[in-house]
């Protein structure tokens, strides 16, 4: 057997893409946190309570009404978009005109809230959700057999985070958005709506939480807490990569994922404080974050 | 002035007088553990306008150092107190430190990362028993003379300590280091541009803050003579921002009230739900007291959209637009 540092290379790769897949529910999140910060001045807390919600919609999709995983894929988005747009229009547009830290605390409450309604419905155990069939195989690629549901949620998360690059930073849409911004006033004196856009720029944020809360129902365990235990890395991993570049989210979102991943293979305990560790360095060897600015 | 320190001549007494009138002490404690707590956040948030989501860590580590000397290496009382409050000033020294190179919202961020990295590291450390916690910790005798496994001796040291505290921040608060404090949080480019090394006012704040976090941890495993994950948790962390908040920011007498708010309801909410359910009918209302974070969050919401200033922010809010005089401090 093929060994790498004296661990088979099976259970290294393993790992690695274990790390990987991590790594996608980190840009993806991290993603969603930086577009909603950009507009809004606002970090959302509730982000991992709805990555929880997409995850749980997922479950209730099949559980309830027999919808397959392909159309909770579609449709759990849309669902934790609009719960997103309600949020924003009747919560959290009241607070622009305050500190900051009231968008953060708000969100914070609505964690709590949503965290502790599934709770009493679903308990603190985990639901199980199985693997859509036509993913449930594993691929052999001769140096390690590739469970095919884990790379496809690295595809299918690498290709929404690379399509919201784009539009982002491509499009005319992406360009009002980026001058949104920058100067909210001189954007909404063009003739923009602005109010309309910063709802429809959260409901895309908390939208892509939901995205990532689908792919992972059939790897974790679908649990209540399975949200807020991830936002605190994903706030790590933000603190790392710094908000300024949409790129620079998704980079450090999967390389943070691989670095996890390493440091379990190689020294286990250390695998859940690494990022803490990493953001603890970063920050006393460049304050602003790999990508960020400094303001 | 003089109508205040007759306030606080006023609640000493009361607070003396609490065993006699039949309360149960080891409630009362808990309540003072967590005013204590909520004041040592507020100077932080109320008083120089930081953020800090990771105070837990604090409360956590003084009670695991505290209890790990006083079982294991069986340090008598008082310094075991002193021996937890100086790691939790470490603790905030170090995080501190980290933490105020990002000013903000990152500053929340940030605090709240290394908090629950300190909640990782006693969750595998061997000395903390993991989930189990430390349990079974020795209250000892306080200078070898006041035996502290007496409930009633144990709630005057608690008394003794929240008092020192308070009056430890209330003064804090009314230094000149304090006055630069609010200074900061009013306007910080403005108290740089006056030459104040705004850095270090703001780690000394942070150290401060987390020492006195570290006594109420330190006071709170005395009480229950154990030291568990839970008080190391970013629910906690989550919690003593909504007590200060409920009974109003910057203000000092705020978080006691939002502490004894918030421990009555965590008591409460239960009975609350049973009666709610056998009100309406609907079953669902007595699992309410399982899930106190329902009822927690929904005040966080509340208080954050229409309630910024807490109960004492409203009253004297309140008391000064029936006064019709400007406002004062």
């Amino acid at each position: 057997m093929i060994t790498i540092f004296g661990i088979p290379l099976q259970a290294f790769l393993g790992q690695l893409l274990l790390g990987l897949v991590n790594g996608s529910f980190y840009a993806i999140l991290s993603l969603g946190l930086a577009v909603i910060f950009g507009l809004l001045n606002v970090i959302n807390f509730a982000h991992g309570a709805l990555y929880m919600f997409g995850a749980f919609l997922a479950w209730m999709g099949l559980a309830y009404f027999d919808l397959n995983y392909w159309v909770m894929l579609a449709l759990a988005p849309l669902i934790v978009g609009f719960f997103g747009i309600l949020i924003e229009k009747f919560l959290l547009k009241h607070l622009y005109k305050l500190d900051h830290l009231y968008g953060l605390l708000l969100t914070f409450g609505i964690t709590l809230l949503m965290e502790g309604l599934f709770r009493s419905f679903y308990g603190v155990s985990g639901q199980p959700y199985s693997t859509p069939e036509a993913l449930r195989s594993a691929t052999n690629l001769g140096f390690m057999v590739l469970p095919n549901y884990r790379a496809w949620v690295v595809v299918a998360s690498v290709v929404v985070c690379l399509l919201t690059w784009f539009v982002i930073e491509r499009t005319r849409l992406g360009a009002v958005l980026r001058a949104g911004t920058e100067n909210p006033r001189l954007v909404e004196a063009f003739g923009v709506n602005v109010p309309l856009m910063i709802t429809l720029t959260y409901g895309f944020g908390v939208a892509l939480a939901g995205f990532a809360g689908v792919l992972a129902a059939p790897i974790l365990q679908i649990s209540p807490l399975m949200g807020s235990n991830l936002i605190i890395v994903v706030f790590a991993v933000v603190v790392i990569g710094g908000m300024g570049s949409i790129l620079g989210a998704i980079v450090t979102g999967l390389g943070l994922g691989l670095i996890e991943g390493l440091t379990k293979v190689f020294w286990p305990e250390a695998s859940s404080t690494v990022v803490f560790i990493i953001m603890a360095i970063v920050l006393l060897l460049r304050p602003a974050g790999l990508f960020g600015k400094e303001k | 002035m003089n109508r205040q320190v007759f306030g606080y001549l006023l609640f000493t007494v009361f607070l003396l007088a609490i065993p006699l009138l039949g309360i149960y002490p080891i409630f009362a404690m808990k309540i003072m553990c967590y005013a204590l707590f909520a004041c040592a956040f507020n100077l932080l948030l109320g008083f120089t306008g930081l953020l800090s989501f990771g105070h837990a860590a604090f409360l956590g580590t003084a009670a695991y150092a505290s209890g790990h000397a006083m079982k294991v290496w069986g340090i008598s009382t008082e310094l075991g107190i002193l021996y937890g409050v100086a790691m939790a000033g470490v603790l905030g020294l170090a995080m501190g430190a980290l933490a105020i190179r990002r000013s903000g919202i990152y500053f929340a961020m940030i605090t709240l990362a290394l908090s629950q990295m300190v909640y990782f590291f006693f969750l595998q450390a061997k000395f903390t028993g993991g989930e189990d916690g430390l349990q079974g910790v020795p209250r000892g005798t306080l200078f070898g003379l006041i035996d502290l496994k007496n409930d009633l001796n144990l709630y005057y040291l608690i008394v003794a300590i929240f008092m020192f505290g308070y009056f430890l921040i209330w003064r804090i608060v009314h230094s000149p280091f304090g006055q630069v404090l609010k200074a900061i949080r009013e306007n910080e480019p403005r108290a740089i541009s006056l030459g104040y090394d705004v850095e270090r006012f703001k780690l000394l704040a942070f150290v401060l803050s987390a020492m006195l976090a570290g006594l109420a941890g330190s006071a709170k495993m005395l009480i229950f003579v154990s030291a568990t994950l839970s008080d190391a948790t970013w629910q906690m962390s989550g919690l003593v921002i909504l007590m200060t908040l409920i009974g109003g920011l910057g203000t000092l007498v705020g978080p006691v009230i939002g502490a004894f708010i918030i421990v009555l309801l965590e008591n409460k909410v239960g009975d609350f739900g049973a009666a709610m359910a056998n009100v309406t009918g609907i079953e669902w209302f007595t699992r309410l007291g399982e899930s106190v974070t329902i009822v927690i969050g929904l005040i966080f919401v509340i208080c954050v959209l229409s309630f910024r200033r807490g109960l004492v922010g409203e009253a004297n809010a309140w008391l000064e637009k029936r006064r019709g005089s400007p406002a004062q401090s």
